[in-house]
């Protein structure tokens, strides 16, 4: 026998109170471990695929826009940009290095980019297995699309337009698979990549039916590709050479080109802000539901306090000492507070599992419902100081009852 | 001598004072305290239980002063060296039989009696396991009195423990209380105003109010 069992017994005894407290409790804290997982992990995942982009620059409309499409992409790009412009650009001596994409393909609705290997290189990409692209219509797969679509080196399937699932396929030319890349945990995980004049030859084949005379062997490696006047891109992703391009570029390009340059820093900060009112709105409730689930100890353990007086009474008068009622009052709260927290955790991680499980796409794909973070135990400390604050009062009561007065009234 | 009290008063009010008659105990020996209700009987066990300090006198437990003893020294001396009975079993409802008994060595850091021999004593050793709300009147107040024994105190005090009982139940738990206690060799005083138990215990006193100073 000892005070942990004692207060175990209490708690098992009012099966229907108890559970509700501890409900309370873990809806509240699940709550909260969900939006910090997912904000942790959103941030980290926003701020390792823009890092090393100082701006990107596209066809006009909405900057955020830009930046969902180009950098992420998750949004539908804003348009396409002339090459000629592209070109005149990375001659521009305040840019370091120019990433450009063609975009707008797709296969079962992953994106396919046209690119070059100064992509791959940025990324830093690993092969699991085979290498980058050669030549046109050979492809790199990203690891979360590899893992399900279950391609491999060799496979070839055809593409579609637009870049969402369900668009008309170009079926006259199938992409072969000669990459795999490793899992890296940012963008490149869920794209297709290939040779800029990749995406080009597909829309030539099917607009004009073979007309175009292309070589089909080479494409461009690094830089952008050359192409006549007709030819375009969606994206550039661009490097500043020192901190005066920052003040000089983005104006320069918004003014004099028919392009609009955004930086994705300033857009994500943006997009957070605007997000941050829907977080904090969770958040209140979240703490709603803790302060109620608080005081629903809080009142759990007063009425059963004065059921219990002459219980408390009994224990003082077979030897147990003040501190040790206290103790019993302060381990039931406590004890409660516990289970609620780590109800609330696994919740939170279950809830966040289901969430992604329904909607599996764009930036939430990157988001872990698994993982941990340190700051989870500040929620057990949190769950025990509203254990603490709930069981005090109680517990000093206890610690007053005269046994005298209660066991002589009868 | 086990028990000795001497020129106890005692005062809920600043001018009224109970004044109480002295009196010993031996071991093994049993004892009534006799009086009207609201005449401080209760008063006066509670005092020698040390739930309540008296205004002036003294009370000597096994050779040592408990009035000067501070309140968790009290304690843990009332754990180990005094039973209690009283009027209600007061058993605690969450635990079972067992673990009401078991509690007791708990709290008073003893080495405790077995749970199960005490009940078999007490003829209840099949109720060993059970919930407490499933026992009877009569049964749980033999509880209470095996709760009581579970640490061989040296002195029992019960209060008004047949009250609430049939006849049947009232002799079985008289004669256990006395026969336990000479077992043990425990003195035993009990408060009542019960005939049933004064035919059974010869030695009493009579507690009297004074009408005030």
């Amino acid at each position: 026998m000892n005070l942990f069992k004692i207060s175990r017994k209490y708690l098992y005894f009012k099966p229907l109170s108890t559970g509700l407290n501890i409900l309370l409790l873990s809806f509240g804290l699940a709550i909260i471990t969900m939006l910090l997982l997912v904000r942790d992990q959103f941030e980290t995942v926003v701020s390792k695929d823009a890092e090393g982009i100082d701006l990107v620059v596209g066809a006009k409309g909405s900057p955020l826009q830009l930046i969902l499409s180009g950098v992420y992409h998750v949004d539908f790009p804003t348009g396409n940009i002339p090459i000629k412009e592209a070109v005149g650009l990375q001659r521009n001596r305040l840019v370091k290095a120019v990433l450009p994409m063609a975009l707008g393909d797709n296969y079962k609705g992953n994106r396919i980019v046209g690119t070059n290997h100064d992509y791959l290189d940025f990324y830093e990409v690993q092969y699991q297995e085979g290498e980058s692209w050669t030549e046109a219509f050979q492809v790199v797969v990203g690891a979360e699309v590899a893992a399900k679509e279950g391609l491999k080196v060799g496979d070839s399937f055809e593409s579609s337009h637009g870049i969402s699932e369900g668009s008309h396929s170009h079926d006259e030319h199938s992409l072969v698979v000669v990459g795999v890349l490793e899992p890296s945990g940012k963008v490149i995980d869920r794209l297709i990549l290939t040779s800029i004049e990749t995406v080009w030859y597909s829309h030539d084949e099917e607009g004009e039916d073979g007309q175009h005379n292309h070589d089909h062997g080479e494409v461009t490696l690094n830089g952008i590709p050359d192409g006549d006047e007709s030819r375009e891109l969606t994206t550039l992703l661009l490097q500043f050479r020192n901190p005066m391009a920052a003040v000089q570029l983005p104006r320069f390009i918004n003014s004099r080109t028919s392009m609009q340059a955004a930086s994705p820093t300033f857009e994500m900060a943006r997009l957070f802000e605007l997000l941050g009112v829907g977080i904090k709105l969770l958040q209140g409730l979240a703490f709603a539901l803790i302060v109620i689930a608080g005081l629903g100890i809080f009142i759990a353990l007063y009425n059963s306090l004065k059921e219990r007086k002459y219980d408390l009474a009994v224990l003082r008068s077979i030897g147990a000492t003040r501190f040790q009622l206290l103790q019993l009052i302060l381990i039931e709260g406590i004890t409660l507070t516990w289970i609620g927290a780590l109800l609330g955790l696994a919740l939170g991680h279950v809830f966040l599992f289901i969430l992604l499980k329904s909607t599996d796409q764009g930036l939430a794909a990157s988001i872990q419902a698994w993982t941990f973070l340190p700051e989870e135990l500040w929620i057990l400390l949190y769950a025990t100081g509203v254990g603490l604050f709930a069981s005090i009062i109680p517990a000093v009561t206890a610690y007053q009852t005269s046994i005298a007065k209660q066991l002589t009234k009868s | 001598m086990l028990l000795e009290a001497k020129n106890l008063e005692f005062s809920y009010e600043e001018n009224q004072k109970i004044e109480f008659p002295d009196f010993e105990l031996e071991s093994g020996e049993s004892l009534l305290i006799l009086g009207k209700s609201g005449s401080g009987k209760t008063t006066l066990l509670n005092m020698l239980a040390g739930l309540l300090k008296p205004k002036s006198g003294e009370i000597s437990i096994d050779g040592k002063d408990i009035i000067g003893f501070s309140q968790k020294q009290m304690d843990q001396f009332r754990g180990k060296h005094i039973g209690l009975i009283f009027q209600k079993p007061h058993l605690l409802a969450p635990l079972s039989v067992k673990e009401n008994l078991e509690v007791v060595p708990f709290f008073g850091k003893t080495q405790g009696e077995s749970p199960a021999r005490i009940l078999e004593e007490l003829d209840i050793k099949n109720k060993v396991n059970s919930k407490v709300r499933t026992l009877s009147e009569g049964e749980a107040q033999r509880v209470s009195i095996a709760r009581a024994l579970m640490n061989k105190p040296k002195l029992i005090l019960a209060d008004e423990p047949t009250s609430s009982l049939d006849d049947e139940n009232a002799e079985r738990v008289i004669k256990l209380l006395k026969d336990q206690a000479q077992r043990i060799g425990a003195g035993l005083i009990i408060v009542t105003h019960d005939q049933r138990i004064k035919n059974h215990v010869s030695k009493f006193i009579e507690v009297k109010k004074n009408e005030s100073v």
